[in-house]
């Protein structure tokens, strides 16, 4: 078995922003028992002995939580990667200041769109200056800057002025993702998912800016899956690179596993290693024996290991099918289905906000 | 062909649990082989790739120069590595 690379560490699920796309789960009130700063750093720990190299410091605002350089100094001791993944909202420059002295390697910052209205209205909090702000200081302080833009329906279309955006502020690279639907995602999906035309302008604008900043800024797009003839290889595998620890101390093979009717994995309860290579919950979809057909006989197992079992559940109720995704799953209907509502000309859904705190239900 | 030095958001490292030299990114892992992670640990922003080439003579047998240069180049397109006028 091969041990993991990255670990996603999701210090808190409070955020400042209450983002309708968010991928944190809708039930945010299991999430309120956080993990203290001595448990975070033996986590920290244990992942490292495992062969983590990567530390993803996120939530949530990971800057909600205080002892933050605390713990990315302890994986700087262990020689780890840390990545920032933030809203920036919190990080004045004495925390900025801070974080760099304990060797954040790297900072993603979000914005929700290319200008206030829109980015704050998506937010649901006056935010985008100071986002904007932000990413001058992380640039000033000589950080590698990310901009992370999650896209859909409602701000694919200013793709454009985005990568503009991202040029101005100097970013070293800028994330165009659109939107996966897990969590409140997944609750507001319809509003959510883009027309074909509109995928169709934005890969375009994506190509041409491409050419135009080579060498200067590395540009990623990642399109909506439910476009896609194949799944994504979810998480490279399940439980094959990287693990997530919830801020309750939940381990997950991907972020959103928690919903998956899988028994518990808690590293409040049983060492990382051990979870890692023992525990049902990660040996559950672990290389290719549990895949039924079309999986199971097909030449791309090995390549997208039969998508996103967390998908799958969520659109057929069995975690253990074919991503529907697929157009060779026998539920490709469903995914057809959301597509040609989403092409069925216009219509304006509301977005149901995520809460800021895990205490709401 | 100027003076290479990694680019800011990658790290260098040897991940001791797989005996391995490795290039880390935000999300990015890359596995190198010794003669890869040889001319890396060279890429300090004050050598040349011709003083990279001379050193690695010092140590290995056979240096093609074309490549090192070739290699720098691949790493230059993909982010890892910057090139500046030395």
């Amino acid at each position: 078995m091969d041990s993991p690379f990255g670990l996603l560490a999701e210090l808190t699920y409070r955020c400042p922003l209450s983002c309708a796309y968010c991928s944190n789960p809708v039930d945010l009130v299991d999430y309120g028992d956080e993990l203290t700063t001595a448990e975070w750093q033996r986590v920290i720990v244990e992942a490292h002995e495992l062969g983590v190299l990567q530390l993803h410091l996120s939530g949530g605002e990971p800057l909600l939580r205080r002892d933050i350089a605390e713990l990315a100094s302890t994986a700087r001791d262990l020689g780890m990667y840390t990545n920032l993944v933030t809203s920036a909202l919190g990080l004045s420059r004495r925390r900025a200041e801070e974080l760099r002295a304990a060797g954040v390697d790297h900072v993603q910052v979000s914005v929700q769109a290319d200008e206030p209205a829109v980015s704050d209205r998506i937010a649901g909090t006056p935010s985008f200056a100071r986002k904007v702000e932000a990413c001058r200081l992380v640039k000033e302080l000589g950080w590698p800057l990310t901009l992370n833009v999650v896209l859909h329906r409602q701000n694919i279309d200013r793709i454009g002025a985005v990568l503009r955006l991202a040029e101005e502020l100097d970013a070293d690279r800028v994330e165009l993702a659109n939107t996966q639907y897990y969590g409140w995602a997944w609750r507001n999906r319809d509003a959510l998912l883009p027309s074909r035309e509109q995928l169709e302008q934005a890969e375009e604008v994506v190509s041409a800016a491409r050419t135009r900043l080579k060498g200067r800024m590395d540009v990623i797009y990642v399109l909506p899956d439910y476009y896609s003839r194949y799944p994504k290889p979810c998480m490279g595998g399940w439980a094959q690179r990287q693990l997530t620890v919830a801020p309750n101390g939940d381990v997950l093979p991907c972020p959103a596993a928690q919903t998956l009717p899988l028994p518990r994995a808690s590293v409040r309860t049983d060492p990382l290693a051990r979870i890692w290579t023992e525990s049902p919950l990660f040996q559950a979809f672990r290389g290719t024996e549990w895949m039924p057909e079309p999986c199971h006989s097909c030449d791309r197992k090995e390549v997208d290991f039969g998508g996103c079992r967390c998908q799958a559940f969520l659109l057929t109720g069995d975690a253990a099918r074919t991503d529907p995704v697929c157009h060779l799953s026998p539920d490709h209907g469903i995914v057809e289905a959301a597509v040609r509502a989403a092409n069925d000309g216009p219509r304006e859904l509301t977005l149901i906000p995520r809460p800021h705190r895990v205490g709401q239900r | 062909m100027g003076v290479p030095t990694l680019a800011p958001h990658v790290r260098l490292r040897h991940d001791a649990a797989r005996d391995q030299y490795v290039l880390l990114g935000p999300e990015t892992v890359a596995v190198l082989n010794g003669t890869s992670a040889a001319i890396l640990r060279l890429c300090d922003g004050q050598r040349s790739v011709a003083e990279i080439i001379a050193e690695l003579r010092g140590t290995y047998e056979h240096v093609a120069e074309d490549d090192v240069r070739g290699f720098l180049s691949r790493m230059a397109a993909r982010h890892y590595v910057e090139i500046t006028d030395g």
